[in-house]
């Protein structure tokens, strides 16, 4: 494929001319085609306005919002939706609304920093194993250790070895995120290393591989330019699961005393909070599974989109 | 490919007791006191000679070497007891649970049943669900079975089980008194009716854990199969005039088992694992539910024979998976 | 005491008369769950409440405490005292007498040798067991006949109902633990899990950590009891399921321990199969002060022990005003409902030894802003926090994971603001919060923050050592690998000199004085106890479940051989 059959208007304006094809328009970036393909990919689109008002939402929110999320109007409590509370309030009459919005700058920021984290690492890692024979062993040796290594207790230990350090250098809330982060990615690699490795390994003996090989390519240009883009459909389905993980994960955290602060609402906690609600108070469920079902659909959606855009083969078509 | 497999196999000794070393230093440091549920009542004093009864005086080192003979010299001998009916073990200290007292072993014995009826028939189903659905998905990509497909897994996979499961009990066993909302372990299942009230109350316990197996291995299948589908040799092979199933069911399947063949392998093991929150909220108690009360009551022999167990199969599962890319793709060497 | 008892005696066999009418085993199947499985049939190896109230089926002390607190004959004749001569007028002795014709449930004598045989098993120096403090101070146990044995101490004991009284210290049998003494303890595993007993039920299977099943003793001393013929004890899940199971789909008779919000029990009970029954004990949730200063700035040997005095919480008026901003109520009807009842009390009950000490159920925010100002707390640099000499009223509160206990934080957090003291929360793993291991910091014994809520209650009636824990000098320290049940390090001499006079004092209207009086000490004197809510234990039975009396002083199974099942 080359630059000029993309575009067709520049094929359609020198075709005139005989000797040589002088394109009018300077060939066009290749991101600029990715996010050509991107728009017409409906789910994406949705997806990703869907995924920016929800992250608008809780980023702007709360400084439209007049309700403080800790506030306790204990009048108001066990209240459905309202005119004042949309949302309704808590059995100590805290605003849901302001709790959801509060409760998602952390869930988002934790769920998308931990994934990519995770992701990083288990490409990484997986690429490496795949790729370099010499490193495969001992590299998956290691997922095997991290894999088997029972989580809670890890997590403990972290949590004693790091969190008065991390809370003295960046002060409590920057350092317990960092640890959150940190313990969640550091816990949930192992899965996109195996899958990503298993790729590799057959990818690698692809003829195109052996093709820019026997050219010279360097290692380095063969991961970035050849093994990566085709391994991409797996670590983007990873993401998306990632991210459901991630958000779980760290309500999870919050009830074993190694997250936030017990009045920090999350989207994880707040689910499992009103889980004892269930039958009374079912909205209260409602608002932070939808919250989390529709971070993660939307995600997903956005993965697609993304995937097929850098896809060459789907978009020539 | 059997040559490398017996190299794996020899590697994986010294790899296992290594883990099972970094698994005790961890177990060691981390914070916790198996005197932790004892109430407030007891004294100090004599809740410390309880420590020393379980052995805690001892420096770390003796108590590792004793878990590494007791659980790789004495077990065996017991198994072998068992199996031809000899006495090698009789008088052996086997490794023995700090909160009950009993040896180890036998509650994970205890525990198997319910384990694989639940947690291993959840996975099998969840397995023989993905795949179809993973499969005509990406054939028919965007469509509206592929779009609801989605939407569904999704959003069961974002909908963790400490709430789905109460969710159906509210509905199935509260409001519809259709199942039991509490496993009943001790049940034999004999006959016809039997095995009725068996699948009764297997069923929702079984659906919440599937869907979750589902959601992921339906995903990398379909990611898989997308990436096959529009590849040089499906068009060479339609062109050459196959059947479309035997293009979609043999080439391109074929070739997009490895991801999914690695999620399956990483998922068996946890089968053993156990599902801790599903165990808990239907009361099944399998080793999910041994694993994290052990763990909360710093039962370290029990957490340590169980996580090891647990290492086994990993590395064995992943020695499985790769033996099969080399079946599923003849071009991958590992010599 | 024992015309009390007897007549209590009278009056529960009255209330459970429809029972003796049946015949044993004629009700078919009972099922309780367990939210918490029980993992050992023994006390001995096990302090766990689940544990020790799982045994309670199968084995059994001399007597036991009733619903009221009143000691019952079980497996003695009558409760010694001494006015009946069983106890010496020295205190120094002990006599129990066995009912006659008693079986073990193997059809064996119980007999004197079984009683002495427990105490040697329990106090063995290599044993580990749970219940040694039962036996602390006990010399010897001397064998009178076949029937009585004489329990010896070394010392005068004003309450010589230690050993074999309650849950925690039943008889077992001589024939099967023989050789089970001290480090071969935890090998017997077939007599931990299966101990013969006479209980009202023996063991079928057990389960650790799962399930147990049990049928009816057929060598139990009332022939027409239990009126089951066999019962299931599940454990594991979720309080919330547990309710659940009994009161919603009604698939099992009893659910212990229910701690659960109590709009959510209130739910479940209109589900209409099955109800909650709520006691009360001696549990206390409360605030504990820290008299020392937990400055993670300190050195290690230094923070959170006396070498280092707390910054403010060392003087009294910031404690009363801490108190003063709380509105107990509100807490009870949030957190326990009808399981609960504000108190001031550190010993809630029995009666008798409840102090009347009611001045801290009025919230009064003004008051203790006006405390804090009269003391030089002011908020002098306007950030909204008083401080005095540079020192900001900045509070670290800590408490395990658990729903009730994080709704208590966020609202005395917001009462505490009120009043201009700034709140930190931070809620820690149970299972490390209440471990003792010294290399942790979140530990309640080391007590790296301000203050800190739990609840804590004592075994039996007597509240003496459950006082004498704030003795001077019994505070965890480094030297003492951060072990020790004075958790405020609250030191006085008065005080430890009124706990001596509580030991040697044996009449018992004198000793409900001081124990009433050592209570107001460590509360309303002081502040360096804050409590909160006197909590109640709620469980829940099936409608059709019958002869249910909760009982918190001993286990909740204690009468089970009068449960019956009634007829629809």
């Amino acid at each position: 494929m080359t630059e000029t059959e993309r575009n067709p208007e520049s094929t359609l304006a020198t075709t005139g001319a005989l000797p040589d094809p002088i394109p009018t328009t300077p060939p066009r970036n290749k991101w600029r085609d990715v996010w050509d393909q991107f728009k017409t990919h409906r789910g994406a689109l949705v997806g990703g306005i869907v995924f920016c008002s929800l992250v608008l939402l809780v980023l702007v929110g709360p400084y439209f919002w007049p309700f403080d999320p800790t506030y306790i109007d204990i009048r108001a409590r066990n209240q459905g939706p309202s005119l004042a509370h949309p949302f309704g309030t808590d059995q100590l009459g805290r605003d849901t609304l302001a709790r959801m919005m509060a409760g998602g700058r952390v869930s988002v920021a934790v769920g998308i920093t931990a994934m990519l984290l995770a992701l990083g690492l288990g490409s990484f890692i997986g690429v490496m194993a795949g790729y370099f024979r010499k490193l495969d062993g001992p590299l998956m040796r290691l997922t095997d250790l991290f894999l088997a290594l029972p989580l809670l207790p890890l997590l403990l230990v972290m949590m004693l070895l790091f969190r008065d350090p991390l809370n003295s250098r960046f002060g409590p809330e920057t350092g317990i995120f960092i640890l959150i982060v940190v313990s969640i990615g550091m816990t949930s690699w192992m899965p996109t290393a195996r899958i990503v490795r298993g790729d590799v390994l057959a990818i690698k003996e692809r003829e195109f591989i052996l093709a820019a090989r026997s050219i010279g390519t360097s290692s380095t240009m063969m991961i970035m330019r050849h093994i990566l883009p085709n391994v991409l459909s797996p670590i983007m389905v990873s993401a998306t699961l990632g991210i459901a993980n991630a958000i779980i994960t760290e309500s999870a955290l919050s009830f074993l005393g190694l997250g936030f602060p017990p009045d920090f609402p999350t989207w994880g906690r707040l689910l499992f909070d009103a889980t004892d609600y269930l039958q009374q108070y079912p909205e209260r469920v409602i608002w932070p599974g939808m919250a989390i079902s529709l971070t993660v659909l939307s995600v997903n959606y956005l993965g697609d989109g993304l995937r097929d855009a850098l896809d060459p083969r789907i978009r020539g078509r | 490919m059997l040559t490398f497999t017996i190299r794996r196999l020899i590697l994986a000794v010294p790899t296992l007791l290594f883990i099972s070393l970094i698994i005790f230093l961890l177990l060691e440091l981390a914070p916790g006191d198996p005197m932790a549920q004892v109430p407030l009542t007891v004294p100090p004093d004599v809740k410390e000679k309880m420590r020393l009864a379980l052995g805690l005086g001892e420096p770390f080192h003796i108590r590792f070497w004793k878990w590494i003979v007791q659980f790789f010299w004495i077990e065996p001998q017991v198994f072998i007891d068992h199996l031809i009916g000899t006495s090698l073990s009789d008088g052996k200290l086997r490794v023995i649970s700090w909160q009950t007292r009993s040896p180890v072993m036998d509650i994970v014995v205890q525990r198997m049943p319910q384990t694989l009826w639940v947690v291993g028939m959840s996975y099998v189903v969840g397995v023989l669900i993905a795949l179809p659905i993973g499969i005509y998905s990406a054939y028919r990509q965007y469509s509206v079975f592929d779009q609801a497909g989605t939407f569904i897994t999704m959003v069961g996979y974002s909908i963790p089980p400490f709430f789905t499961g109460p969710l159906i009990i509210v509905i199935f066993s509260v409001q519809l008194g259709w199942f039991p909302s509490i496993y009943d372990t001790t049940h034999q299942v004999v006959d016809w009716a039997t095995f009725k009230v068996q699948l009764q109350q297997m069923i929702m316990p079984v659906m919440v854990l599937a869907l979750q197996t589902t959601a992921q291995i339906g995903r990398f299948m379909r990611a898989s199969m997308l990436d096959n589908l529009n590849q040089d040799y499906v068009r060479t092979a339609r062109a050459k005039g196959l059947s479309e199933a035997v293009v979609v069911m043999v080439h391109v399947l074929r070739n997009s088992m490895i991801p999914v063949v690695t999620v399956i392998a990483l998922g068996v093991p946890a089968i053993f694992g156990g599902a801790i929150i599903t165990e808990q909220v239907f009361k099944v108690n399998g080793i999910g539910q041994l694993l994290i009360t052990a763990i909360y009551a710093n039962d370290l022999p029990m957490v340590q024979t169980i996580t090891f167990m647990f290492a086994v199969l990993i590395v064995f599962f992943n020695l499985i998976a790769d033996v099969l890319y080399g079946i599923l793709d003849p071009r991958i060497r590992y010599d | 005491m024992k015309l009390r008892s007897l007549m209590l005696g009278a009056a529960a066999s009255f209330a459970v008369a429809p029972a003796a009418m049946a015949e044993r085993g004629s009700d078919g199947h009972v099922n309780i769950i367990y939210w918490q499985a029980p993992s050992i049939m023994t006390p001995y190896l096990s302090g766990g409440t689940k544990d020790i109230e799982a045994a309670s089926l199968v084995i059994e002390p001399l007597g036991r405490y009733d619903q009221d607190g009143n000691l019952v004959p079980y497996l003695a004749e009558e409760i010694p005292t001494v006015a009946n001569g069983g106890v010496s007028e020295d205190l120094k002795s002990i006599t129990w007498k066995l009912k006659e014709g008693l079986e073990w449930s193997d059809g064996s004598p119980v007999t004197s040798a079984d009683i002495k045989f427990t105490a040697e098993y329990c106090m063995h120096p290599e044993g580990g067991c749970a219940q040694l403090a039962k036996f602390s101070g006990v010399k010897e146990v001397e064998i009178v006949d076949d029937l009585t044995v004489t329990v010896h101490f070394e010392e005068p004991k004003p309450n010589p109902y230690g050993p074999f009284m309650g849950g925690q210290s039943p008889i077992i049998q001589k024939a099967q633990f023989a050789d089970c003494l001290g480090a071969k303890a935890p090998e017997c595993t077939e007599a931990n899990f299966n101990p013969v007993g006479t209980g009202p039920f023996v063991v079928d299977e057990f389960r650790p950590n799962d399930v147990i099943s049990m049928s009816a003793n057929p060598n139990y001393r009332d022939p027409d009891k239990p009126a089951f013929a066999t019962l299931t004890l599940k454990g594991g899940g979720d309080a919330t399921a547990a309710g659940r199971a009994v009161m919603e789909t009604g698939e099992f008779d009893y659910a212990w321990n229910l701690q659960l919000a109590p709009d959510v029990i209130e739910n479940m009970a209109e589900g209409g199969k099955g109800k909650p029954i709520a006691a009360f004990g001696t549990l206390v949730e409360r605030l504990e002060m820290n008299l020392t200063d937990p400055d993670p700035s300190l050195p290690a040997d230094v923070r959170a022990t006396r070498k280092a005095p707390h910054p403010f919480l060392t003087e009294f008026n910031v404690r009363k005003a801490l108190s003063m901003a709380i509105d107990r109520e509100l807490l009870v009807e949030i957190g326990y409902g009808q399981a609960g009842r504000p108190t001031c009390n550190l010993v809630p009950g029995p009666e008798v030894y409840a102090s009347d000490n009611t001045e801290c159920l009025e919230q009064d925010i003004e008051g203790a802003k006006a405390l804090l100002e009269e003391a030089g707390w002011v908020d002098s640099n306007g950030d909204g926090v008083r401080d005095k000499d540079g020192v900001e009223l900045e509070i670290l509160y800590q408490t395990s994971t658990n729903a009730v206990r994080q709704d208590f934080q966020a609202l005395i957090k917001q009462w505490w603001n009120e009043i201009g003291v700034e709140t930190e929360l931070r809620n820690i793993n149970a299972s490390v919060f209440f471990g003792g291991d010294p290399g942790s910091p979140d530990t309640f014994q080391k007590f790296y923050a301000d203050v800190e809520m739990y609840a804590n209650n004592f075994d039996g009636t007597d509240p003496q050592s459950y006082l004498s824990m704030y003795r001077c000098g019994n505070e965890p320290k480094p030297e003492s690998q951060w072990q020790g049940e004075n958790i405020n390090r609250f030191c006085d001499p008065e005080y430890d000199a009124m706990l001596d006079e509580l030991s040697r004092t044996s009449e018992l209207e004198k000793r409900y004085e001081l124990a009433k009086k050592l209570n107001d000490m460590l509360t309303k004197e002081t502040y360096t106890i804050v409590p909160l809510v006197d909590r109640g234990r709620v469980s829940a039975h099936s409608n059709s479940l019958g002869g249910v009396v909760l009982n918190t002083w001993d286990s909740e199974l204690w009468n089970v051989a009068d449960w019956y099942r009634i007829d629809n």
